[in-house]
């Protein structure tokens, strides 16, 4: 008997600190496995306009972001360096994002984005299932997505997540 | 007569004078209701413990935006579930469908207490097993003798 308590006490335990270590900030995705969605926005600070239909045919990273996002501040230094690598195109979504400031804040960092677009209301960022910016998304050849990271991008992640599934999707 | 009826008349001008002042802050209360109802059960993303209809966050606030265009486009509640469901994943309704990957959710705390009731039923039986282990008479002598004050 006093051992099944001790059991039945260290299996709470057990599975309330598993339940500490889970982050409830990861949503699990729907859009995984599905098509991005479609849309034409205006790009950031030059000419013309974007639709993701233009990318069929290459495997891209679209990463969202906004200069008042304090942590695309910790992450954009990780994607300066991955775009110098030009391992594949790299777009930005500029959300909620008065341009003015989303140029000064990209002459000032640095700008890794093949471009940016511009989302001014935050509509496409809705159909991307964006809540927590910044999000990284890994789309395939066929425009589907294959990946989301919610929150800043690190190194490790590029190294031991991204890469390797841009190199299965690739094949 | 004439000027008093006037005179009349003009005092309940005022009264409608504020049916024009402050148009309401929804163009359509019942756009509004709807949507507040819906929104009750739909959870915020950026501040989980709140729901949408109580969140004032940024995002909370466009995704309202988008739910009233979505009423006002005649859309179903269903439809509308829906089109958060597809975006944000069965995370955003308050009342998760029962399905695979929520059966543990749903059945959880039913378990648990089928386990609760199966543990205490077990404590019970072992003490009325103790119960049961009568005394032998030797035993009962003794206490009787104890009892009335002897020596056993």
């Amino acid at each position: 008997m006093r051992i099944g308590l001790i059991i039945a006490f260290l299996a709470l335990v057990g599975l309330l600190a598993v339940g500490l270590t889970l982050n409830p900030r990861e949503v699990p995705s729907p859009l995984i496995g599905r098509p991005a969605p479609a849309f034409e926005l205006p790009k950031l600070a030059r000419e013309g306009r974007f639709s993701p239909a233009e990318m069929r045919g290459k495997v891209w990273l679209f990463n969202v972001w906004a200069s008042w996002c304090v942590s695309c501040r910790d992450e954009h230094p990780v994607l300066v360096e991955y775009a110098r690598t030009k391992r594949t195109p790299l777009i930005g979504l500029n959300y909620k994002d008065p341009s003015d400031d989303a140029i000064k804040w990209l002459a000032r960092y640095g700008d890794p984005y093949d471009f940016s677009v511009v989302d001014a209301n935050g509509r496409i960022g809705i159909d991307y299932g964006v809540y927590g910016v910044p999000e990284t998304y890994v789309i395939d050849r066929a425009g589907v997505i294959r990946y989301k990271q919610i929150g800043p991008v690190t190194p490790q992640l590029i190294a031991q997540k991204i890469l390797p599934l841009i190199e299965e999707l690739e094949k | 007569m004439k000027l008093a009826l006037a005179f009349l008349a003009a005092l309940l001008l005022p009264l409608a004078a504020p049916a024009r002042e402050a148009p309401p802050v929804a163009s359509d209360v019942q756009v509004e209701q709807r949507l507040m109802r819906i929104a009750e059960e739909l959870r915020c993303l950026v501040c989980q413990n709140e729901s949408l209809a109580a969140s004032r966050a940024d995002l909370a606030l466009d995704l309202k935006r988008e739910v009233r265009e979505l009423i006002k486009a005649g859309k179903t509640d269903d439809e509308i579930r829906e089109f958060l469901v597809k975006r944000y994943g069965d995370f955003v309704l308050y009342r998760p469908p029962l399905k695979e990957s929520t059966a543990l959710l749903w059945a959880g705390p039913f378990a648990l207490l089928v386990g609760g009731f199966a543990v205490a039923a077990i404590f019970v039986r072992r003490r009325r097993a103790v119960k049961a282990t009568a005394l032998s008479t030797e035993d009962e002598r003794r206490a009787d003798a104890l009892l009335k004050g002897e020596q056993p």
